[in-house]
């Protein structure tokens, strides 16, 4: 099951986020790490430090992209320069496959630089999927699509969060990032059952699964990324890989971002699920 | 409502600015109460309101964009003073909101949108351009493409007054009046420094800045804006070379670059070519130059 189609048939173990603040200890330490993720979009450039960096990091170390701005569920079309330059960056990175979310963030050719939330509607699921093909088409590597974290819901919608999930990828025949993280912050914040979201999940899609840290306020949660991992989350993890095996895990940690060994740590925890799997599988 | 129009709808209310206690305005976009817009298309919850949920995505767009400005404009911050350079930042988000899938470029209209609105400087206009110049260039100059580079000898084999030699993608060449690379180092050390401290030390930094605009003095600089090492410097140079460097950049052979250089120079005839001679071999030591494209036999 890990290795399908949708994550080229790899089998990716733990990783974590390349970020900036470890590069030195990347590099002048080279520690034993599976895979790292990168942001596509720090990397679309013409030159300098982050391809310099990059390159070395490719050196050494196995690489999956993962974007922030490909937009699938924005109504307008695609940004050709924002898929040229990604394109020439999966040719660089050869990441097997490429990850981006299931959300909108621009209109009318303006950014807003964030994740926001789709309303799950047949005429959404319809356009979001016809654009993943179009960008998996252009890219010619298997495109995987992240369910977000959400604050708010629309009065349009005609289905669950998880029914619209599913419609999409069957429509695009594409892979899933399963956030299970994102999957806690959003069943918190608009009163749904987490597990039920994830036992619903098509598992022969999942790619990758995301997992993280967020934010508990007095009357929501906020998806931060600046915090450890919670019991809670840990137990929708392992419901996930008893669902859909041993899967390429990553932690997401962008703010606060604490020592390189604190994160892999966090990360690496992971193991504890991931091996009972095997075990699972070897009985 | 389409998949459209309600995304027309959310940004039109996600883009538009706080209020002074950051939150959400109680009128909506084009006019009426805000509370009835965002129930037009956001439900509410058994805790928040759909107000209090369109809210939380307003206030994420205003702390990122804001967040990013200050980070790529520390200088043209410390010129403006915080507050000011908020309202600047947010007048100016509101009239050019992001046209790119990167934040990166996020600055790329301010120095044309603040030549086009000199009240936000005021007094200290052509300060805040040159700053705000700078710092773009030190962004472009960051990431922009580099060439292979001639080296010296390959520049010495073709020298002659129909050379034509290109520069760096990457290099940035500025033309200031202000010494404004003085500024930013001091203002970056600063940022440094300050990292993790106290808001007393805080205060004290806010002080010395205001202090250090207010002391710097009018100085026609010229800067080239390079890399070594995939760092960026600002290296200081003469006005001829400049010049020379700026005419190179536009396409004209090395003759009349070197012409138009000495046109009104102060530096004497017979210092000329010993000057020109030691220029190119420090530009060709830092890589500098790279091969021209070759013309098609029509140009």
């Amino acid at each position: 099951m890990p290795a399908n189609r949708f994550n080229g048939f790899t089998d990716y173990g733990i990783g974590i986020g390349l970020r900036a603040p470890h590069y030195d200890h990347i590099l002048t330490r080279k520690p034993v790490v599976d895979w790292f993720e990168i942001i596509s979009e720090n990397f679309m450039i013409d030159g300098g430090r982050p391809l310099h960096i990059l390159d070395q990091i490719l050196e050494q170390y196995k690489l999956v992209q993962h974007g922030v701005s490909m937009y699938f569920g924005s109504a307008e079309k695609s940004n050709r320069d924002h898929l040229r330059r990604l394109k020439e960056l999966v040719k660089r990175t050869k990441t097997p496959w490429l990850s981006d979310h299931l959300c909108w963030g621009s209109v009318d050719g303006r950014y807003t630089h964030d994740l926001l939330p789709m309303p799950y509607t047949f005429e959404a699921a319809r356009i979001t999927a016809q654009k993943v093909r179009e960008v998996q088409d252009f890219l010619e590597i298997p495109v995987a699509v992240e369910n977000v974290s959400s604050y708010a819901e629309y009065h349009v919608s005609e289905m669950t969060e998880w029914e619209f999930l599913n419609e999409v990828v069957e429509r695009a025949d594409c892979g899933i990032l399963l956030d299970v993280n994102n999957i806690y912050v959003s069943s918190q914040n608009h009163s749904f059952d987490a597990l039920t979201y994830v036992n619903s999940v098509p598992a022969e899609r999942v790619a990758q699964i995301h997992i993280a840290g967020h934010s508990k306020y007095r009357k929501y949660i906020l998806d931060t990324h600046d915090h450890p991992v919670i019991d809670p989350v840990w137990k929708l993890y392992e419901r996930a890989v008893q669902r859909v095996g041993h899967t390429a895990t990553l932690l997401e940690w962008d703010d606060s971002i604490p020592s390189f060994q604190e994160v892999h740590d966090e990360a690496l925890k992971a193991n504890r699920f991931l091996k009972s799997t095997v075990l699972a599988k070897a009985v | 409502m389409s998949l459209m129009e309600l995304q027309r709808t959310m940004a039109r209310a996600v883009m538009q600015p706080l209020t002074p206690t950051e939150r959400m305005q109680r009128k909506a976009p084009g006019g009426g109460k805000m509370s009835a817009y965002a129930s037009r298309f956001i439900k509410p919850n058994d805790r928040l309101t759909s107000f209090e949920r369109l809210e939380i995505y307003n206030r994420q767009y205003w702390f990122r964009v804001l967040s990013s400005m200050i980070e790529d404009f520390p200088g043209l911050r410390a010129v403006l003073g915080e507050r000011h350079f908020e309202e600047m930042s947010k007048a100016y988000l509101c009239e050019n909101p992001s046209r790119s899938f990167t934040l990166r470029n996020l600055g790329s209209r301010l120095e044309a949108w603040l030549r086009k609105h000199p009240k936000w400087a005021a007094a200290k206009q052509k300060l805040a351009l040159d700053i705000v110049r700078l710092e773009w260039a030190d962004i472009e100059a960051f990431d922009g493409k580099a060439e292979e580079a001639l080296r010296p000898e390959d520049l010495s084999a073709g020298a002659g007054p129909n050379l034509r030699l290109k520069l760096q993608p990457y290099i940035q060449l500025l033309d200031l009046h202000y010494p404004v690379d003085d500024l930013l180092l001091e203002v970056r050390k600063e940022d440094e420094d300050t990292d993790f401290a106290s808001n007393a030390f805080q205060e004290r930094r806010k002080h010395k800045r205001v202090q250090a605009v207010a002391k710097l003095k009018p100085a026609e600089i010229y800067l080239v804006v390079h890399r070594v090492d995939y760092s960026v410097y600002f290296r200081r140079v003469d006005r001829e070379e400049y010049l020379i460097l700026s005419a190179l950049r536009q396409g004209k052979p090395l003759g009349k670059a070197i012409e138009i250089a000495f046109g009104k120079s102060s530096i004497a005839p017979r210092e000329q070519a010993s000057s020109v001679q030691g220029w190119f071999q420090n530009w060709a030591a830092l890589g500098w130059f790279c091969r021209a494209e070759k013309k098609g036999k029509n140009h």
